[in-house]
């Protein structure tokens, strides 16, 4: 018997979630720019409200292009579906508010990107939620910290900003011995460089404002739904196994075995709080989702080939990428991530914030900004921009130092971005 | 809701409403290493126009205790018993490829039990190939994986079930990875074993709907035609490039062929 072969991932990538426009032949994904999708009658209006046909009514629930980039992104994880949201902020708050409320508590990797840290140490405690942030490396830790109304682990498989690789099977069954999923931020690997469904992850998100998109044109983000946790079994979640008032008593659990998540995510989150993603947004990060595998590819390439040079360089201090064998997660990213540990990494000039100052200035190539995962090359110096207002000591409790650099590697000719770096360290000797 | 059929919990999925037993009933019957997930949309929309549904989770499967039955006729004759506890005395049955061949069953050889039977997906004979059926007992993740290949016509669905989003093959495959282990064997040996489908086929006294897909390659559309031409009262609709997951992958098309079927007179 000739095993018949799935789909590969260059293919899904292209094809998942789309066929040409059945009316008018349109190959590409078409942009629905709708608010609202008309009934055929008063009946079909009642089913599509009651979740008894499939279908769009409104654009802030469902829209038939972010359907697209829904349906892609899942399929790229290997999830069951998927939601497209404002932003990547959205999604992390789309999947804590589906899952957890007053009273609840969360268990996070201190090693997050500032804005999920933010919205976990500040904000979300004003409604209730609180959260213990720990060593993404130490399993006892992640272990003492949860707590009975524990409902949720979370990484990122990349840590900020010192690329701490998570661990994503150990935390994995951390959080499934205590019954609660484990979510966690992808947004720095992809589903090209590392499928954390695989490894035992049950919720995934990205910024799709990175990668995924990679052009820089569109702020978004993604969360994708394994369908691998048993909610009724935990029996911790009775807002996905209980029947709710809001929508019609439905039990979600009971509607769909593998995606009671998404359900009550779209009919409740989306709904309420309305974060949703435009459709022009939608068209714009599928566009560069077509070419994820060939502009990762680039971008490990280069990546690397900058960290070669930057590892001959007297005036570089350290450079943290988990590939090179200094990194305290060296060994495990060989297992997790034989692709490449992404394009984003940090190294330390030798030298005072001022000499930081003078590398970025000299820069002609790299663009100095607030951003990364974009075609372009990106830099930021941490200590005189978004850090500026911390002393040398409280730079060093977030594990920065005074020349610190932060790079985002682009799909430049690679010669052309060495040549830019050699600049930056010519200025940065004063 | 939960009944009590041959001695185990068995668990039925009523729509959204409670079972009224006064309505005319239907009861939904999916296939090999599924659970009555498949049907939410078509049960539920039932549930709401009319109809008291009874989406079940075979013995074994999803909710319901118990093994999973050895044979198209132990299935069979569960459906009878579930239409005891539930008290009903008749019932359409709706059956998706392995649930098709034990409505096909119950129909057959208990008419007084069947006002209608509608097969989805199905096909006789219902063979497995021998290495199939070998990989369903030690590789079944491998046979999961070419199943879930052979089940979809492609790797897009308009709206998804059970929604929009909805990554209609990874959905498919993760509700199979999610039933007990050895359930897949056990649904594909007795798909495989059934040996009177034309014999039954040609007892069904009750209206039946065959709804095949074009693009079918696990129960190929030919084969459900040649059954169908076995039953005497029988109509078939075929939904142009659908697959075998056709209540997945086309769910408004099977809901309407389902509604014109049991709303006609």
């Amino acid at each position: 018997m000739a095993a018949p072969r799935s789909l590969q991932f260059d293919t899904l990538s292209l094809h998942a979630g789309q066929r040409p426009d059945p009316v008018t032949g349109a190959r590409a994904t078409p942009i629905y720019f709708t608010t609202s999708f008309v009934f055929r009658d008063a009946d079909h209006a009642a089913a599509l409200f009651n979740m008894e046909r499939g279908g769009h009514v409104y654009s802030r629930i469902s829209n038939p292009t972010n359907a697209v980039l829904e349906e892609r992104v899942a399929a790229l994880e290997g999830g069951v579906g998927a939601i497209a949201t404002a932003s990547g902020q959205a999604a992390l708050h789309l999947a804590v508010a589906t899952i957890a409320g007053a009273g609840s508590h969360i268990v996070s990797s201190r090693a997050l990107y500032g804005g999920s840290h933010n919205l976990l140490s500040y904000t979300l405690p004003r409604f209730g939620i609180e959260t213990t942030f720990v060593d993404p490396r130490d399993p006892a830790a992640w272990k003492k910290a949860i707590r009975p109304n524990t409902r949720l682990l979370f990484g990122e498989t990349l840590g900020n900003p010192g690329l701490d690789v998570l661990d994503i099977a150990s935390v994995a069954a951390i959080a499934h011995a205590a019954k609660v999923p484990l979510l966690v931020d992808a947004t720095f690997t992809t589903p090209y460089l590392l499928k954390p469904f695989d490894h035992g992850a049950d919720l995934v998100y990205h910024s799709a404002t990175k990668f995924l998109g990679g052009h820089g044109v569109a702020i978004g983000g993604v969360l994708v739904d394994g369908g691998t946790f048993d909610w009724e079994a935990s029996g911790k979640f009775p807002e996905l196994t209980e029947p709710y008032a809001g929508f019609h008593g439905m039990d979600f659990q009971e509607e769909s075995t593998v995606a009671a998540f998404l359900l009550r995510a779209r009919r409740e989150g989306l709904r309420d709080f309305g974060a949703c993603m435009s459709p022009a947004s939608a068209f714009q990060i599928l566009q560069g989702v077509e070419t994820l595998p060939l502009r990762m590819e680039r971008h490990v390439e280069n990546t690397r080939k900058l960290i070669a040079f930057l590892g001959t360089e007297a005036a570089v201090e350290s450079i943290a990428y988990p590939e090179l064998p200094s990194h305290p997660d060296h060994e495990l990213a060989k297992k997790l991530l034989p692709r490449g540990c992404g394009a984003v990494f940090s190294f330390n000039l030798k030298g005072d914030r001022a000499a930081g100052r003078r590398f970025i200035e000299a820069l002609a190539v790299f663009s100095h900004l607030a951003n990364v995962g974009d075609a372009k090359s990106l830099v930021i110096h941490p200590a005189s921009t978004t850090h500026f207002r911390m002393s040398d000591a409280a730079l060093a409790e977030a594990g920065i130092g005074p020349g610190t650099i932060r790079l985002s590697i682009g799909l430049e000719d690679p010669e052309d971005l060495i040549e830019d770096l050699a600049r930056g360290l010519r200025a940065a000797r004063g | 809701m939960e009944l009590r059929v041959a001695n185990n919990a068995a668990y039925v999925y009523t729509g959204g409403k409670t079972l009224d037993a006064k309505l005319p009933a239907v009861v939904f019957i999916h296939g090999g290493e599924q659970d009555h997930c498949v049907w939410v949309l078509q049960s539920r929309y039932l549930a709401h126009h009319g109809y008291a549904v009874l989406a079940v989770d075979l013995p074994g499967h999803g909710r319901s205790g118990g093994a999973p039955l050895a044979s198209i006729e132990d299935m069979a004759g569960w459906i009878v018993a579930l239409l005891d506890a539930a008290k009903l005395d008749a019932a359409s049955l709706v059956g998706h490829s392995m649930g098709s061949l034990a409505a096909l069953e119950c129909a057959a050889r208990h008419p007084e039990r069947a006002s209608r039977v509608a097969l989805l997906g199905t096909a006789f004979p219902m063979r497995v190939s021998p290495d199939l059926l070998q990989a369903t007992r030690n590789r079944e993740s491998d046979a999961r994986g070419m199943i879930n290949i052979w089940s979809h016509s492609a790797c897009a669905h308009y709206p998804g079930n059970p929604g929009p989003g909805s990554w209609v093959i990874g959905g498919n495959l993760r509700l199979m990875q999610r039933q007990k282990p050895g359930v897949l064997h056990a649904d594909f040996a007795a798909c495989d074993g059934y040996k009177t489908g034309f014999e039954r086929a040609a007892q069904v006294k009750c209206p039946a709907l065959f709804l095949l897909g074009a693009r079918d390659a696990m129960a190929p559309e030919r084969a459900g035609r040649d059954l169908a031409r076995a039953v005497p009262n029988s109509t078939v609709v075929t939904l142009a490039s659908a697959g075998h997951n056709l209540m997945g992958e086309k769910p408004d098309e099977v809901l309407d062929a389902l509604l014109e079927f049991l709303r006609a007179p």
